[in-house]
């Protein structure tokens, strides 16, 4: 049942980036790197996604876009944050409107570094990813059982 | 014999999704070999449905699951019909409720993007409509029979009689595979103008069940493709084959029209199949009055 690992969809959103990440985001998909070998298709749906591949240091205008787009993807998910300015801010990290990170806002799964990031090593982030969604969807999936064991024991209960 | 009608529908719905699946996942690596791409394994569109079974189900207005449903229960109505040789009119009205379904569900939200999605889908109903109810009529004016069991027998190459409704057909046949130029309401693509439109917020398991919805249709529509040379199963396999190719050709070499353009086509393709017809009527008639 390790579906989601063969089919990981990816929203991929631009936290004022200076585009340099995204260039290279957008050459994964390219025929020469074709990440549609791995399944991965690159929705612009968050409720379609699975990874949210987000480059940029956040800015104090799209933070809001940020973690709204992060609550509308269903579990399980991940985070990838691509290039050094999604790690840290980058060299954008004294500006006055940079919140400095995405995890400054929302959680980080993987962190792929590079300025800009180099499209083996996104691809390298990515499949990362794919071993930390699967150990979440166990996560869910698990939580789930136990979730329903204890409300049939409770129903148990009460019946006798 | 009467039951035998019941061995097509139950080979239909047990059978067509993993016939549409396959078929989908052939299309996904021709079309990656188009464009110079590896593609993704032949299986990817099993494992796409397998996963969206595996999410967590985000549904704000539960009543679009209900459509959904609708929507996937009255395409395999509709096409279990077709494969017991029922009747093909009670078939289309079948296939266009379905598509009511799916308009519906798409209007259940609160989403512009899905409101836009549906209103185009709406569009695409209103395009492709009259074209294939024609094409019944030109299959009923060479066999004298509406039932699909009485025309997939026919010793009449109906192709030969109806090459402007096939071509019709065929174009038609494009805005129901949902490819290029005509995927104005949602696409295979991966990025669209309106989000995903009709889909956009269908995720995880109603969203499995519009695909697997398609693949059932998409299975429906060759089997349509099929009738016009079903004297000869052979030619008429091979002209199924060779029609999804282009189908596959076309999509990868066109880019998305807009949606006047869009229904333009569909009502040019119903009167290339008038003309057809018009042209078919007056032969028979001279042949029935012996030319006099």
């Amino acid at each position: 049942m390790a579906f989601l690992k063969r089919s990981p969809w990816i929203l991929h959103y631009d936290a004022s980036s200076c585009n340099g990440c995204d260039i290279e985001v957008l050459a994964c998909l390219t025929p020469l790197y074709d990440v549609e070998r791995f399944g991965i298709i690159n929705t612009g749906n968050p409720k379609h996604a699975d990874i949210l591949l987000i480059t940029g240091g956040i800015n104090a205008q799209n933070r809001e876009v940020v973690e709204n787009i992060y609550e509308q993807i269903p579990e399980p998910k991940v985070v990838v944050a691509v290039g050094a300015c999604a790690a840290t801010g980058g060299v954008f990290r004294e500006c006055y409107n940079i919140v400095g990170g995405i995890d400054k806002v929302i959680p980080v799964d993987v962190y792929v570094p590079g300025c800009a990031a180099r499209p083996e090593q996104i691809i390298d982030g990515v499949v990362t990813a794919l071993s930390i969604l699967e150990e979440k969807r166990a996560k869910m999936t698990g939580a789930a059982r136990i979730k329903e064991d204890a409300r049939h024991a409770e129903q148990a209960g009460e019946s006798t | 014999m009467t039951w035998t009608w019941l061995i097509g529908a139950v080979l239909f719905l047990v059978l067509a999704p993993v016939v549409g699946g396959l078929i989908a996942g052939v299309d996904r690596k021709i079309t990656a070999r188009m464009q110079g791409r590896v593609g993704p394994p032949l299986l990817q569109p099993f494992y796409d449905v397998g996963k969206l079974f595996e999410k967590e189900s985000v549904v704000v207005t539960t009543a679009q699951n209900f459509y959904v449903l609708a929507y996937l229960i009255f395409i395999a109505l509709s096409g279990a019909l077709f494969f017991a040789g029922g009747d093909l009119l009670l078939i289309i009205f079948a296939f266009t409720l379905a598509h009511v379904f799916l308009v519906l569900g798409a209007y259940a939200v609160h989403s512009p993007y899905s409101h836009i999605g549906a209103e185009r889908e709406l569009i695409q109903l209103m395009a492709y409509e009259p074209m294939i109810i024609l094409a019944a009529v030109g299959l009923y004016m060479i066999t004298n029979s509406f039932y699909v069991a009485d025309i997939a027998v026919t010793t009449i190459p109906a192709i030969l009689y109806l090459p402007g409704v096939f071509l019709g057909f065929a174009t038609i046949l494009t805005i129901k595979l949902r490819k290029s130029p005509f995927d104005i309401s949602t696409s295979h693509h991966a990025h669209q103008e309106i989000v995903k439109g009709i889909t956009t917020e269908f995720s995880g398991s109603t969203l499995a069940q519009v695909e697997i919805a398609h693949w059932y249709e998409n299975v429906f529509l060759l089997g349509f493709v099929y009738l016009f040379f079903a004297w000869n199963p052979v030619i008429g396999i091979i002209a199924v084959v060779v029609t999804y190719l282009a189908e596959i050709f076309i999509d990868n070499v066109t880019a998305r029209v807009r949606w006047q353009a869009a229904l333009k086509s569909g009502w040019f393709a119903a009167v290339i199949g008038i003309v057809n017809l018009a042209i078919l009527a007056y032969i028979l008639g001279y042949m029935m009055t012996g030319g006099a």
